[in-house]
């Protein structure tokens, strides 16, 4: 049997509510913890199979048509026994995407993989790797999104008010904001991997993947066979943040070559790939003009962007929506650009559109503020909306002012102009941002097996990192009444039932909703058991409670066990509420007037993102999007040379991530309550809120505590010292 | 990896006896040289390990200063309370630098010759002259923030990485260099390494087999010591710029001053003339912006790399304000 | 070549090209995976491991220059079922989220403790002629020694409680055996 549910309404379970067990949002360790610290995790690179041999992919080092591939030579380097290059696709797909990803015709981006080099040690594959040098008639291409022939202004992603024009003139307070971040990479610290092996037309490949039910398909597709022969595993994943939402080139060049070999093949893709192969966040130019009245209340809003990727690429990053606002506003404008350019393919980097759209508008804000005369924090909260003000929808909860205020208490702020604290050479100072993140849940399926000894979760959703192991172990011992630790979950297999996986923090909401009626039908077993109402039920410490009798469930549950399916899909809530999570964020900065180095010293971050399933987990993942901040303000940047497009930073000792050192103490609250349209469990997506806004906090601090304003990320030494000397200190 | 002839070298005679040819390379920690053979921009036919000479000691000279073996590893020197207390320049210079684990294995000797970070120096599909003599240079005209500004070339803007070395050449150390025949002789910090010229690919006055055997620093002569540097983050991380000082206070006067520069150009960077300029006078705020002035004085930038000038100025002053004070 | 491989107390008889790193003779020979190849050039530390004591990156080690050494990797820390303190303390703090870099931020953490312990200085140690046994360790302290271990998950302030944590705990132990 299958509980099924449609998300088109309130759907909250009292049951979360009641927490007879008390396994609900309680900060419990991971369960795979043991097996992460002791290094017995296995990821998609760590099987070690009979007979493999390692594949590693060979770049192209400029774009045009490849007139000769030169293979001769590396076919009798010592070693390899295999050079592929037909089918490796150009670039990744995108994520929840069915279809193959895109087939390449030539190279269309510098360091394109176009060749698998395939040999017995990973030494011989990796020296004829880079031996690899293949002709090329080169073709000019356009390079610098500024300059690009093809700009394309897609009619649903624009947006222009009647009377935005009068409303902006008539406002007293305005600014006029153009803020520019560079291209940015997610960076995972596991590379792109996968190894393929076959069992006559049975595939099973083991891959670094975030969502498995699409990746299944857009394989198949790639490959030209069944859905069903494909057998996906993934149980961990060493880190995703939108780089692995799609099937790689590794992926589909792993299978091809171990499909020609008869043998199991390992590709892992060597940093340098990752880099520069497959995904970037697109860099962006976002003019941002705000107005408001003599109230401080916003009235003119335009927000006009330009972001960049490969031509035919679907995605863009979604900096904006033109049918929504997230602050008072009377008229919208919105101008969404894509320049059609050969840097590497543009895709989802953690919160894509709100991780660089919502920092750019709080430091606009920020701007505004100081127009006006008004604290930034009082700006913010006058113009708070209980309804989307361009769509007329009302949220199903945004609680935004109560962040603000809970987050300003716990911080501390307090407003004060700029430049007016100094430690020996550094500039002290605060800064805010709100952070806004939409919220969607998705088609999800799971299967949770009920025995005397517990119970037995199996979903194909994945772990990379955000808990799901630990979270949807709480669902099903809270609704079955059992011992978390008598929950066992099972993940990343396409032999379970599809989940929609790993993106847009939408993996809990969606198989832990799953999860949670499959518990539901198990509930309705158990009850039809006793011949009683399900509802009548309290379920405790493996025991369940019906009027005055306490029984233990191994008394009830069969030898055999239950086990029951949930099926969750999405419907029309869209229509009727706006499901979006939001935040406040605040950072104490230090800016070195000699050095023009920025050190943060201190942030705080308050959520609302409805129910929190696991305090530690939700924690954990606060702070990463507080410190993706950091270094999206401070040092992230992919530098592309304009001469080829080519990422000339493709590593970890030029493209700088955040250190240990980098980050200063951080402490993040919850505004934990249960949303009523975020299905049964009420909970919001919460994995990408921190990030989206968080630079801005940062730069507004800096401004805050220097009187500089860099508008150009990230705010490097050289910028914060130009500004400096610009303002003449 | 270029496949290659390994061989362990059991004492100095045997090493350069090994590596008496221009395919050959020493290996000692391995952390520049593996990194680049990786990347096949370092492709030595024979690979001399050196790591097990025992050259592992800090010992006194007789004069008072410090001999440092070439296998000492970086945490090592670092960690050496003679170091912390006499040397804390050089000290400061190495924690500065890479992380734990590098300074772990990294050698003193390994560390003076490594090579720039330039990003097409290690990139084998871009031009470079120091790579491939005639190559061309792809930094001159890429995004080339990380690039040098100073002793640069037609031929080649490439930086030197170490921090290290940077406070060697503060500190005047000299080098102690075994050659084939088995001579060895001192080499000044200043006559140790090359600047790019036409020859790019010549980064020191090493010949075929020369194997770097000590470092030696003279008794310190300067009562402050600082190494500062600036960096795009706080830890683990090559130096935008970086400048050592040594410096002694007599009468409010700059009685002796030894500066060095990381980050701006191919070697670690002095200027004599800065130095001589401030030797004698009393400090003040326009004494060391004349001084940055005069450092710059020669600096070349190529787009990317412009703010490094104004950046070293202030680095300058803030690091002759706080050695003088 | 041929040599000897001491992982973890065991000796293993392996023969390998020379080109062969620590780390890939650690995965692809002796088929101890928990050590991560995260960049393969020294820059995030997801292959930190243990040689004779000392913490290094066995990416940038050739397997060859280590005949004779003693290894540790993260499988020799300690087991599901007998976790060491740090390993425990990881659990209790959050100190990872994906769990990749894990294995390289505990052979790192576990090296750190024996650094602190022999009074090495950091670059954000105050007063590099005092020894820092004496101190009470900085936060500041443990995020730049750990500097050499990225982890993009951003688990740093979990990381840095889970070794202050034991870092106390080592020292009371201490004193209360003196």
């Amino acid at each position: 049997m299958t509980e099924t549910l449609k998300l088109d309404g309130p759907s909250r379970e009292a049951l979360l509510d009641r927490a007879a067990q008390g396994a609900i949002g309680r900060g419990l360790d991971r369960p795979e913890g043991p097996l992460k610290v002791t290094g017995q995790a296995g990821y998609a690179a760590d099987a070690r199979l009979d007979g493999m041999v390692h594949g590693v992919l060979a770049r192209a080092r400029q774009t045009g048509t490849i007139t000769d591939h030169r293979l001769e030579a590396l076919k009798a380097m010592p070693g390899v026994v295999l050079v592929l290059t037909d089918g490796i696709p150009r670039n990744p797909a995108q994520g929840a995407v069915p279809t193959a990803p895109p087939a390449a015709d030539g190279v269309a981006y510098t360091g394109q993989p176009t060749a698998l080099i395939v040999a017995e040690r990973f030494e011989d594959a990796w020296h004829a790797a880079l031996a690899y040098d293949p002709q090329i008639t080169p073709v000019a291409h356009d390079l610098d999104p500024e300059t690009a022939a093809t700009v394309e202004t897609p009619e649903d992603k624009q947006r222009a008010d009647d009377g935005w024009q009068d409303t902006w003139d008539a406002a007293p307070t305005k600014v006029d904001v153009t803020v520019t971040t560079p291209s940015l990479t997610s960076a995972p610290m596991e590379p792109h991997a996968a190894i393929a092996m076959w069992e006559g037309d049975q595939l099973t490949l083991r891959g670094g993947l975030q969502m498995l039910k699409f990746n299944r398909k857009s394989l198949a597709d790639a490959l030209d066979m069944p859905v069903a022969k494909i057998r996906l595993l993934a149980p961990y994943v060493g880190g995703g943040f939108g780089s692995k939402l799609g099937v790689a080139q590794e992926a589909v060049a792993a299978a091809l070559a171990a499909k020609q070999l008869g043998r199991p093949v390992s590709v892992v893709m060597h940093r340098r790939q990752v880099f520069e192969a497959t995904m970037r966040r697109s860099e962006s130019r976002q003019r941002i003009r705000l107005a408001c009245d003599d109230a401080g209340i916003i009235r003119a809003t335009a927000q006009e962007y330009r972001v960049s990727n490969l031509p035919g690429e679907a995605f863009s990053e979604p900096v904006a929506r033109a049918d929504r606002a997230f602050y008072a506003t009377d008229k919208l404008k919105i101008t969404h650009e894509i320049a059609r350019i050969h840097r590497m393919a543009a895709g989802s980097v953690r919160a894509p559109g709100e991780a660089i759209g919502i920092p750019a508008f709080e430091m606009a804000l920020d701007e505004l503020a100081e127009a006006a005369g008004i604290d930034p924090l009082e700006l913010r909260l006058k113009n708070t909306v209980e309804a989307d003000p361009i769509s007329g929808l009302p949220f199903s909860s945004y609680p935004l002012a109560d962040t603000l205020k809970a987050g300003a208490k716990a911080f501390g702020w307090q407003h004060r102009p700029p430049r007016q604290q100094q430690e020996g050479e550094w500039w002290i100072g605060q800064g805010l941002a709100s952070a806004i993140r939409g919220h969607f849940a998705a088609e999800a399926e799971a299967r949770v097996s009920l025995t005397a000894q517990g119970a037995i979760v199996e979903t194909d959703q994945t772990d990379i990192g955000t808990g799901s192991y630990a979270i949807l172990r709480q669902i099903t011992g809270e609704m079955l009444g059992l011992d978390p630790a008598d929950v066992e979950v099972r993940l990343g297999d396409t032999a379970f039932p599809p989940a929609f996986g790993s993106g847009g923090s939408a993996g809990a909401a969606s198989s832990g909703t799953a999860v949670l009626l499959a518990c539901r039908a198990l509930r309705k077993r158990i009850a039809a058991s006793l011949d009683a109402a399900p509802d009548d039920l309290t379920l405790k410490d493996g025991h369940v409670i019906h009027g005055n009798r306490r029984t233990a469930l191994a008394q009830i549950v069969p030898q055999e066990g239950w086990c029951e399916q949930g099926h969750v899909a999405a419907g029309d809530i869209s229509d009727k509420v706006r499901t979006t999570t939001c935040g406040a964020m605040f950072a104490q900065v230090a800016v070195n007037a000699v050095t023009g180095e920025i050190r943060v010293r201190q942030m705080h971050g308050t959520f609302a993102a409805g129910r929190i399933l696991n305090h530690k987990t939700a924690t954990s993942q606060c702070h990463g999007g507080l410190i993706w901040g950091i270094g999206m303000a401070l040092m992230e940047e992919l530098h592309h040379d304009p001469r080829d497009g080519a990422v000339v930073n493709r590593d970890f000792a030029q493209f700088h991530i955040p250190a240990n050192a980098d980050v200063p103490p951080l402490s993040v609250d919850f505004l934990d309550a249960a949303d009523d349209w975020g299905g049964p469990l009420g909970a919001l997506g919460l994995g990408e809120l921190s990030i989206s806004g968080a630079a801005g906090a940062i730069l507004n601090a800096v401004h805050n505590a220097a009187g500089i304003r860099i508008r150009d990320m990230p705010a490097t030494p050289d910028k914060v010292l130009d500004a400096l000397d610009k303002l003449g200190s | 990896m270029r496949p290659f002839d390994y061989r362990r070298a059991g004492d100095v005679a045997q090493a350069t006896a090994a590596a008496g040819d221009a395919t050959a390379a020493y290996i000692a920690g391995g952390t520049n040289i593996i990194d680049l053979m990786k990347l096949e921009v370092s492709t030595p036919a024979r690979l001399v390990d050196i790591s097990r000479l025992p050259l592992h000691r800090i010992t006194q000279t007789q004069d008072g200063g410090l001999r440092i073996g070439a296998m000492v590893s970086n945490s090592a020197v670092a960690a050496d309370m003679a170091v912390r207390q006499r040397y804390p320049l050089l000290a400061r210079a190495i924690l500065a630098g890479a992380s734990g684990q590098i300074r772990n294995k990294a050698t003193v000797g390994g560390n003076l010759l490594q090579r720039t970070r330039c990003a097409w120096f290690q990139d084998i599909s871009a031009a470079c002259n120091k790579r491939e003599p005639g190559a061309g240079c792809a930094a001159k005209d890429g995004p080339n923030r990380m690039n040098a500004i100073l002793g640069v070339s037609g031929h080649c803007i490439a930086a030197h990485p170490s921090d290290m070395a940077v406070a060697l050449r503060a500190l005047d150390a000299q080098i102690e260099v075994t050659a084939a025949d088995g001579a060895t002789r001192l080499v000044a910090m200043d006559d140790f390494y090359r600047l790019p010229g036409d020859a790019p690919h010549l980064e020191t006055c090493l010949a075929e087999g020369d194997l770097v055997t000590s470092v030696i620093l003279p008794p310190p002569t300067a009562e402050t010591q600082i190494y500062r540097k600036i960096r795009d983050r706080a830890s683990y991380a090559f130096a935008l710029v970086s400048v050592a000082a040594a410096l002694r206070m007599q009468d409010g006067r700059i009685a002796a001053v030894r500066l060095a520069f990381g980050g701006v150009a191919p070697r670690p960077w002095n200027d004599p003339a800065v130095e001589q300029l401030l030797i004698g006078q009393p400090p003040s705020k326009d004494l060391f912006v004349h001084a940055g002035e005069a450092l710059v004085a020669p600096a070349i930038g190529h787009g990317g790399n412009d703010f490094k000038i104004t950046m070293v100025q202030r680095l300058l002053a803030a690091v002759l304000r706080e050695a003088s004070e | 070549m041929r040599l000897i491989l001491t992982v973890n107390g065991a000796d293993h008889a392996v023969d390998l090209d020379p080109r062969t790193t620590l780390l890939d003779a650690l995965r692809h020979d002796l088929d101890l995976t928990g050590t991560k190849k995260g960049c393969d050039h020294g820059q995030c530390g997801a292959c930190t491991v243990l040689v004779n004591g000392q913490r290094i990156n066995a990416c940038l080690a050739l397997a060859v220059m280590h005949d004779g050494d003693e290894i540790t990797t993260v499988e020799g820390l300690g087991e599901v079922d007998h976790l060491s303190p740090l390993q425990s303390a990881f659990l209790t703090h959050d100190g990872f989220q994906c769990g990749f870099c894990t294995p390289g931020q505990l052979v790192s953490a576990t090296a750190m403790l024996t650094e602190l312990h022999d009074g090495w200085a950091s670059h954000v140690t105050e007063n590099l002629t005092e020894t820092l046994t004496a101190q009470p360790t900085s936060r500041a302290e443990i995020a730049e020694r750990m500097s050499g271990n990225l982890c993009r998950c951003a688990c740093y302030p979990g990381i840095v409680a889970a070794i202050e944590e034991v870092v106390v705990r080592s020292r009371a132990d201490r004193e209360a055996a003196e």
